[in-house]
């Protein structure tokens, strides 16, 4: 794996009042790296993800993405990655050919990129006869291809996917990691959190929070074997109940 | 207990529920199962009087949806997919505003909903809004309890909940089952399905099947394998452009794989992925679990 570094966190602490949602947190992510950021509910994920894409400041710490700091180069930060989740990404009275359009300005593209990439997106996504359809009326999983794409339409130099297959059947599931695989597989870094244990295999590396601290981070391999368990489920039980 | 009889409800022209038969029994434990868009979310509006459907009847331990909602009202405890607690009132004053509205008392059912409360108890005077999402979710069923139903309907009580909580609160649901109380629940997680007692399978408005979860599982109509390697994507793309391949999908660190025949040509198979550039590749033969056969069904249809 390309060594090169995409995200560098260090000792990164986030405070509310007395409460610490982040606890000296220290990781690296590295390009073209699928990445599993787990942790029971109230871990601190959130926290931590927001932090990250600049929408939210540590309380103290290093935290540096795609190069830039999160303290004053929140824009640069922002640039430099996409964000998809489940509930928040698409509009649903707008048709496919607006969406793509309306995130191509928010990116700040100029118009004429806008239009060479949605045709390009369209055309690879095989979206020709549904591109006028409001997102309403598409399929589940075309749906959650199209925010993917969308969420990478200004090229990113990584990802953040949180929770993408929450409530989405096992067949659809399976079709999105087939597209995470392909994304990485090309170099984009993806940075993933999930509630399906399964899924939690799928990654390069896993991290693991709990009560606002990294338990643990390693790949699925060496974390079945350090918790002597058959499978990430019960590596995740074992934490976050001991 | 629940006698759900050729239900139909369209919006416009399209058919959220067609033709659905479905009975539960007394004291059971009953999961609907399907992705998003199948209609579970309308059936359990239907089950508990909040819609009308279009075409046939639902009987609650006698009373029909449409003519004796008040009836079944007081008999049903819901708790919908977004958890419906007021956000502006503490922890405490949602169990209260619960228990009178259905013209009771928390002190008079504590026993019943003490168990999971108690966890949030220390919470008291918090807004429900500035909950966690597990605490809202413990909040949410001890509202739906606390006027001591006999049928408990769940709508996906468990998306957006980790591993963990989740596993935490099936406990709870099969401890609330052994007090006698039917309970109707809805999920996409495959491994909850393996919990109820019978699952129904919905897909785009229709009854796969009705089963128990080993009925689901027997039958499943082939013979399964699971497939590992030292490069997990890359078989699956290999297994993708194999002749023999029938269905060969991702389950954690491993695949599952079918052949077009009801066995599979183990020599045949090794031969290919050798070829292919493949190290450390074992092949074993697998019980099939519950999400296979859903798989397996969804495929089919």
């Amino acid at each position: 794996m390309n060594k090169d570094l995409v995200i560098k966190v260090r000792g990164l602490t986030k405070k509310f009042g007395d409460f610490v949602a982040n606890d000296h947190l220290d990781f690296d992510v590295y390009k073209g790296e699928i990445f599993g950021f787990l942790g029971a509910n109230g871990a601190g994920k959130t926290t931590a993800i927001k932090i990250l894409c600049g929408l939210s400041y540590p309380t103290s710490g290093e935290v540096s993405v795609a190069g830039y700091n999160v303290y004053n180069q929140t824009e640069q930060v922002k640039r430099n990655i996409g964000y998809m989740s489940q509930n928040f990404t698409l509009y649903e009275d707008l048709t496919v050919v607006e969406n793509i359009r309306f995130y191509g300005g928010i990116y700040g593209l100029d118009k004429k990129t806008i239009k060479t990439k949605s045709n390009l997106l369209i055309e690879k996504l095989g979206f020709e006869k549904e591109k006028y359809r409001l997102i309403a009326d598409i399929p589940l999983g075309w749906k959650q291809k199209l925010a993917f794409s969308v969420a990478m339409l200004h090229d990113p130099q990584i990802v953040f996917l949180d929770e993408p297959t929450g409530g989405v059947d096992p067949n659809t599931r399976r079709q999105f990691w087939d597209l995470i695989y392909e994304v990485s597989d090309s170099g984009m870094t993806v940075f993933v959190t999930t509630h399906y244990m399964d899924e939690a295999e799928y990654c390069s590396r896993v991290s693991i929070m709990d009560e606002g601290k990294i338990v643990t981070l390693d790949t699925p391999e060496n974390l079945k074997l350090k918790y002597q368990a058959a499978n990430m489920d019960e590596v995740f039980v074992k934490i976050a109940r001991g | 207990m629940i006698k759900i009889l050729n239900i139909t409800k369209k919006y416009g022209g399209h058919f959220a529920l067609d033709a659905v038969n479905i009975q539960v029994d007394k004291g059971e434990l009953f999961g609907v199962i399907g992705p998003d868009g199948a209609g579970k979310t309308t059936l359990f509006r239907l089950v508990t009087s909040l819609l009308v459907p279009d075409d046939g009847t639902i009987i609650v331990n006698g009373y029909d949806t449409v003519e004796d909602y008040r009836s079944i009202r007081k008999i049903i405890g819901y708790m919908p997919g977004r958890f419906s607690l007021y956000h502006d009132l503490s922890v405490e004053e949602n169990l209260r505003f619960y228990a009178t509205v259905f013209g009771t008392t928390v002190e008079e059912n504590y026993d019943l909903v003490r168990d999971i409360y108690s966890h949030i108890e220390p919470f008291r005077n918090r807004l429900a809004g500035k909950l966690s999402g597990g605490m809202k979710q413990k909040l949410a069923l001890s509202c739906a309890l606390i006027h001591r139903p006999e049928i408990l309907v769940l709508d996906e009580p468990t998306t957006g909940v980790d591993a963990v909580s989740r596993k935490e609160f099936w406990e709870m649901l099969k401890r609330i089952q052994n007090e006698g109380i039917t309970i109707l629940v809805s999920t996409p997680y495959m491994d909850e399905a393996q919990l109820c007692d019978r699952v129904a399978f919905l897909q785009e408005g229709q009854i796969m099947t009705v089963n128990t979860p080993q009925g689901i599982i027997n039958d499943y109509p082939r013979e399964l394998f699971a497939l590992r390697a030292k490069d997990i994507y890359k078989l699956v793309l290999d297994l993708k452009s194999y002749h023999g391949t029938h269905t060969s999908l991702l389950f954690g660190h491993e695949i599952h794989y079918t052949e077009r025949s009801k066995s599979i040509d183990h020599e045949r198979l090794t031969m290919y992925l050798e070829e292919k550039g493949h190290e450390e590749i074992i092949i074993e033969k697998i019980e099939p679990g519950i999400e296979d056969s859903f798989l397996e069904y969804m495929r089919e249809s």
